[in-house]
Formats: structure tokens, sequence, C-alpha cells
């Protein structure tokens, strides 16, 4: 982790140029955008969701938890059907949708993260104490006084800590702003670092720049962590309805989220379909290297994880610190360092899966971190005793404790780290030439080459793959759990 | 002076602000209730007792020092409050534990599992996760793991205090007529003085930052000192 930030520290001259400005300056503008609207857009369809029972409730959902796990470059595809230049909407209108650039870089953030910020705002909804909505009954609370005594509290506290998570992951986008956005207006710091390693080859410059992008995230995940960030993963949402009293805005609010949400995802569906049988001969080996690595990652994140989780419980500040950097850095941040670092020494195709792999895992490392922290401190707080009056340890304690009463964290967290892993397309992008691409890295590369159905089938492959993986991992988990 | 052939403590318990002092001897065999109000330090000691809370000063069995040693190492078998038992081991693995750590059981350490079970009143139960068993017979199935350690000196910080009167008391007349068989040192956290004039033969009242000495039951309660006549109220 510290090794190619060190190599970038050495390697950058300070080099920043004019266009790396407007490159730093159109990352924070679309990332603050990107939450903003997120978080905005989130507050009626959260409020109506949680208010309203409707057929397919519980259905939308698990929709929401969808996005997280869907692999970039597909949403893009999916967007791209409906909003592209030919797609479905210009069709509709009968004139080309202005896509790409900001609108495009825009449209696909909020695709993915309108559901997170949704998710941490209905929990923040079903927090809200029942007594105190009892109360507010009795007292017969008019719905704005409600609203500005139950609601309004809530959500002050849970927009910031929403609006701040979007902001970091936005920070980083690479694959929608190398194929939504581009040009001088529209470039992220992650695609200049893309551009000046792959087509200008300046390692010097790439170096600079990934500098200043873990500058920049490292002051976004300080000002995170004096803000707690909420948690929106397994926790129950498909709950009874809230007595809030509803109003007419509420069913389109969610028509219209749901239509936002689903239609890119139909679109996949729609155009994957028939591509699937036409999948070009490089997708299966493709499909085979991005199991390895989606595999490999999942088990260095957990690995890692693990032991980190049951230090960290056991009151151990550095754990949790080592195991929350890799925020600071993108894949494509780490892969950059491993780049300029390998080079002197081999030709970096040559480790294109192990760089990845060892990405993957670290970019997994607070997710899981975050899942497991939790469950490992009930674990030590409830049993250290008696694992300590029986004499459990070592290996006998991890296999007869440790691993039974984490299975269900410890197989979530695997899954997330296998999807995520498995529609990664940052550090790959920098080492593989044609013959080491992974799956995303193929769809891109049809996608690119205008061969629209190819890139579908291989996207709804990517898609099958990875959430089967997640799903796989999950139920192992849960199954191990009882 | 002769050598106590029991627990000889001569120890201070620091835990931030809170301090508890402890200075006597529990002959071996005795049958003690540690009595006191809350949050005056009865749990706290037991558990320095078994080896969770670092003490400063002495702690002896028999003579020899024990203070520093890891809970499992102790001549001490300990039930806590709550959590004796894994809830996702069954209780054949749960007591299994008992007899060796890394549960390599040979049938002969079987066997004795499942007379231990039988002898409590679980026999043919071996199978079973604690969340299939009633509140009284995990509180037996806890006992069963103290049993099956088999150490000298047994510490109950109140594993029964969940349960009505009448199992608790029958838990309790179970741990006497265990204790009895094999000369097993009892010490029992208790809030309820009936359970004491029950069970112990010495009182130990815990008040003020201060284990005192123990003292004979009925003696005691016939002439309570200050303190516990505050706590009977």
């Amino acid at each position: 982790m510290l090794a190619p930030l060190a190599a970038l520290a050495l390697q950058s001259g300070l080099v920043l140029r004019a266009a790396d400005l407007a490159a730093l300056r159109f990352t924070v503008t679309q990332a603050a955008l990107s939450a903003a609207i997120s978080c905005a857009l989130a507050v009626p369809l959260a409020r109506a969701l949680v208010r309203r029972s409707f057929p397919g409730r519980g259905a939308l959902m698990t929709l929401l938890g969808a996005p997280f796990l869907l692999p970039t470059i597909v949403a893009v595809l999916g967007i791209v059907t409906v909003y592209g230049r030919s797609g479905w909407v210009s069709t509709l209108i009968g004139a080309p949708f202005p896509l790409y650039g900001m609108t495009g870089v825009l449209l696909a953030h909020i695709f993915f993260n309108l559901p997170l910020a949704t998710r941490i705002l209905v929990q923040g909804w079903h927090a809200i104490p029942a007594e105190r909505l009892r109360l507010a009954a009795t007292l017969g609370l008019p719905a704005s006084a409600r609203f500005r005594h139950l609601e309004l509290p809530m959500l002050r506290a849970q927009v910031p800590g929403a609006f701040l998570a979007i902001f970091l992951v936005c920070l980083t986008s690479f694959v929608v702003a190398l194929t939504l956005g581009g040009g001088p207006s529209a470039t992220t710091i992650e695609l200049a670092i893309y551009q000046a390693l792959r087509f200008d080859f300046e390692p010097g410059h790439a170096a600079a720049l990934a500098g200043l992008q873990a500058g920049l995230a490292a002051c976004a995940v300080w000002v995170a962590a004096r803000v707690t960030l909420p948690e929106a993963m397994g926790a129950g949402l498909d709950r009874a309805p809230m007595a809030l009293g509803g109003s007419v805005g509420d069913g389109p609010v969610i028509a219209l989220g749901t239509l936002f949400l689903a239609l890119p995802l139909v679109a996949v569906l729609v155009e994957g379909l028939p591509g699937v049988l036409v999948l070009p001969a490089q997708v299966w080996p493709a499909a085979g290297r991005s199991l390895v690595a989606a595999l490999a990652a999942a088990a260095l994140a957990t690995g890692a994880a693990l032991p980190l989780a049951l230090a960290a419980a056991r009151g151990s500040r550095w754990a949790e610190l080592v195991a929350m950097l890799p925020m600071v850095a993108s894949g494509l941040v780490l892969g950059t360092g491993w780049f300029l670092l390998l080079r002197p020494l081999l030709r970096p195709e040559t480790v294109a899966l192990p760089a990845t792999i060892t990405a993957n895992a670290l970019m997994a490392l607070p997710f899981l971190m975050r899942l497991l922290l939790p469950e490992a401190r009930r674990l030590v707080a409830d049993y250290d005793r008696l694992a300590r009056a029986t004499g459990l340890q070592g290996l006998a304690r991890l296999r007869f404790l440790t691993l039974p009463r984490l299975a269900r964290p410890l197989g979530l967290g695997a899954g997330i780290a296998a999807a995520l892993s498995m529609g990664d397309l940052g550090t790959i992008a920098l080492f593989a030439d044609q013959d080491a691409a992974t799956l995303p890295l193929v769809v891109q590369r049809l996608a690119g080459a205008y061969r629209m159905e190819a890139a579908s089938g291989a996207a709804l492959l990517l898609v099958a793959l990875s959430f089967t993986l997640f799903a796989l991992f999950d139920l192992g988990g849960r199954h191990a759990a009882k | 002076m002769p050598q106590n052939d029991g627990l000889s403590l001569n120890l201070t318990v620091t835990q931030g602000a809170f301090t508890l002092r402890a200075a006597f001897d529990v002959p071996k065999g005795a049958r003690v209730a540690v009595l006191g109000g809350s949050g005056e330090g009865k749990s706290t000691l037991l558990l320095a007792l078994g080896g969770f809370i670092p003490v400063q000063g002495s702690l002896r069995w028999q003579g020899r020092e024990i203070g520093g040693q890891e809970p499992s190492a102790r001549p001490v078998a300990m039930l806590f409050q709550d959590q004796n038992l894994f809830p996702h081991l069954t209780l054949a693995q749960n007591l299994g534990l008992a007899v060796n750590p890394r549960l390599r059981l040979t049938d002969a350490d079987r066997a004795r599992v499942s007379a231990v079970l039988a002898r409590l009143g679980l026999g043919g139960m071996e199978g079973r996760r604690p969340s299939e068993l009633s509140g009284g017979q995990q509180g037996r199935a806890a006992l069963g793991r103290v049993l099956l350690q088999g150490r000298p000196v047994l510490a109950l910080d109140e594993p029964f205090a969940a349960l009505g009167p009448a199992l608790k008391a029958d838990l309790l007349g179970l741990v006497g007529e265990l204790a009895q068989e094999s000369g097993t040192t009892v010490l029992m956290v208790t809030h309820d003085p009936a359970d004491a004039q029950r069970f112990a033969s010495h009182v130990v009242l815990v008040a003020g930052g201060v284990a005192a000495p123990p003292v004979p039951t009925e003696e005691i309660f016939a002439n309570p000192p200050p303190a516990l006549r505050a706590y009977l109220g």
C-alpha cells in the first residue's frame, strides 16, 4: 500500500499544468454536484418509499442495492443505450440527447449513488423512534410540524454523511469519465493519470497527478472521519410502511425513481441477450482471468480484513487505520505507483493480473472492515471471556469460534470483494495489453470499437458472473452461520 | 502461622477511578457468598480471581502464586452472568472444550461428557444447541462445563440470576451437592441474602471499595455490620 505511494512521491517532479488544474476543478465540481443532486433526489424518494405500501416494494428495495455491485462499465453501456446519441431517449424526443461531458458524468454518478443515498435515508426514517411518532399522533401535529420536528432533525443528521460518502466515491471516478466524459472540459484527475501513462507516456506527470489525487482524497477522508459515515448495507430495509401520512406526489416520485434506475438495467438485458449468442472468442479467456482475479482478490481481502478487524476489536487503533488507509488511494493511483516501481524491473504486462488482484483486494478492505468490525467487537465482548476460560486459542479458536461466529459478514464481505474485483476497470487498464485483458476491459474495448451488440453480450455475461459470485459467497456465509 | 490450604488474597484491583481491596484467606472447601450492593465490585472480585482482570498484589492457591496465570491455567473455573455456552456449538462440543480445548476427543472423552450430561439430567441431548434448551437446562449445561474442567475453585458470578426462584434454588442445590462430593471451594456472587443463608458457610461483604474477610453466615446475619444493615434495609 505505501510502497506505490512512496514511488509516486519520488517520481513526481511536481509538474502540474493548466490542464491539470482544470481536471482538478472538474473532479471536485462533478463530485460535489453528483453528491448534492443524489441527496436532493433521495429525500423525496426515500420519504415516499417509507410511507407507501405497494406491490413490489420489497423488490424495489432490493433493486436499490444492485448498482453498488454492478460493474461500472455495464451501467455505462446501459446509460448509453438509453441516453446516447442514437439511444432510446434521443429517438423519443427526435433529437440527439447531449449525453457526453458533464451531463453524462452526472447522470451515471446519480444512477450509482441515488440508490446509496436513498438506502441511507430510508434507514434514517426507520430509525425515528416509534414513540415519537405516536407522540406526534397524540398531539395531532399537522404534516408540516411533523416534518419539522421529526424528519428534519433526522435529515440534518444523515444527509451530510450521505453527501460525503458519495463525494468520496465520485472523486475517484475513472470509468465513467473515460467513457462518458473526456475532452479538456470533462476530464477527471484519474482519467488524466491514465492518459499521461498510457498515451503520452509521461510517468513523471502521471506521478504528480496521482499524488494530487491521493492528496485530494486524503482531505476528503479526513473531513469524512469527522462526520460518522452512515452504514447502508445489510440492515433490513423491507419494513412495514410508516404512519407519516402520504401525499399525491408519492406515486409519481416512486415511478420516476424506479424508471430512472431500471431503464439502464433493462437496456443491458435487452441489448445483451442477442449479443450473448455472438460473443467474440476473446471474451472467454478474459472471463476466466476475471474469475481468477475476483476469487484471489476476495481471498486476499478477507484474509487481511479478518486479523485486522479482530485486532481493532481488541482496541488497536492502528489496525483500524491500516484497514481504512486504502480509502485515500484509488486502484488507479496504486496501479500508477506499482507501474512506476516495477517498470525498470520487468514489462508491466507480465504483472497485470497480480497488480490488479492486489489493488482490488486493497480497495475492498475498507468495505470488509466496516462489515466485520461491529461483529468482531460483539464476538470479543460476548465470547472472549468464555474462550479464555476454556483455553480455546490459536487455530482451534479460529475454527470453533471465530469462523462460525463471523461466517455471515465474512461471506457477505468476500462476495462484495469478489463482485467489485470482477467489475473493476482501474488498475488493469493501466497494465494490460491485448493478451491479459479482463472481462470489463474487453467490454470497454468492444464498446470503444462500436461493436455494441458484442459489448452488450459480454456485459451481460459480466453481470451474471459478478452477481453469481456475490450470491454464492453470501449464501455460503449464511449457510455456514447456521 | 500454618499455611492456608485454600485461597489467599492480598490484592488491589484498579479500574479507572474504582479500586477494590481484598486481603483475606478462604479455607479449602468453604462455600462463600459474596454479598453487596450493585456497583460495589462483587463481580470485579470474582473476575479478578478468574484471571479476567489484572490485579496488583498476590493471589495464592495452596501457597502457590496464581495471579499472573491465564484463566485456563488457573485452578479456578468460572460461570459468568451470561454467555457460558457457545451458541453455535452443540452441548457435546461445548462440554468437550472443557476436556480438550482443541476438541480432539477420544471415545473415552466423549463417554465422560455424556456421563456428565446424564448426571445433570441432560442425557441424550449431546447434539442439541443451547438455543434448543430451556433456561434451566442451559444452566445445567454450563454447570457441566465447569464440572468437567474439574478445578478446585468454582467462581459463580450470578449465573442463574435470570431464572425463577424455584429453578435457581434447584441449581444452587445441585452446585452444593457437586461441590460437596469433590471438596470444591465455591465463591458465589449474590444480591439475595436468602441465597447466602441457604447456600453459604461464609459471607464476604463487599462495600466501600473493600471486600471484607469472610465471616460465618449465621454470625454475620445474627449481628450484621453497618454496611450489611444498610444493604438489607
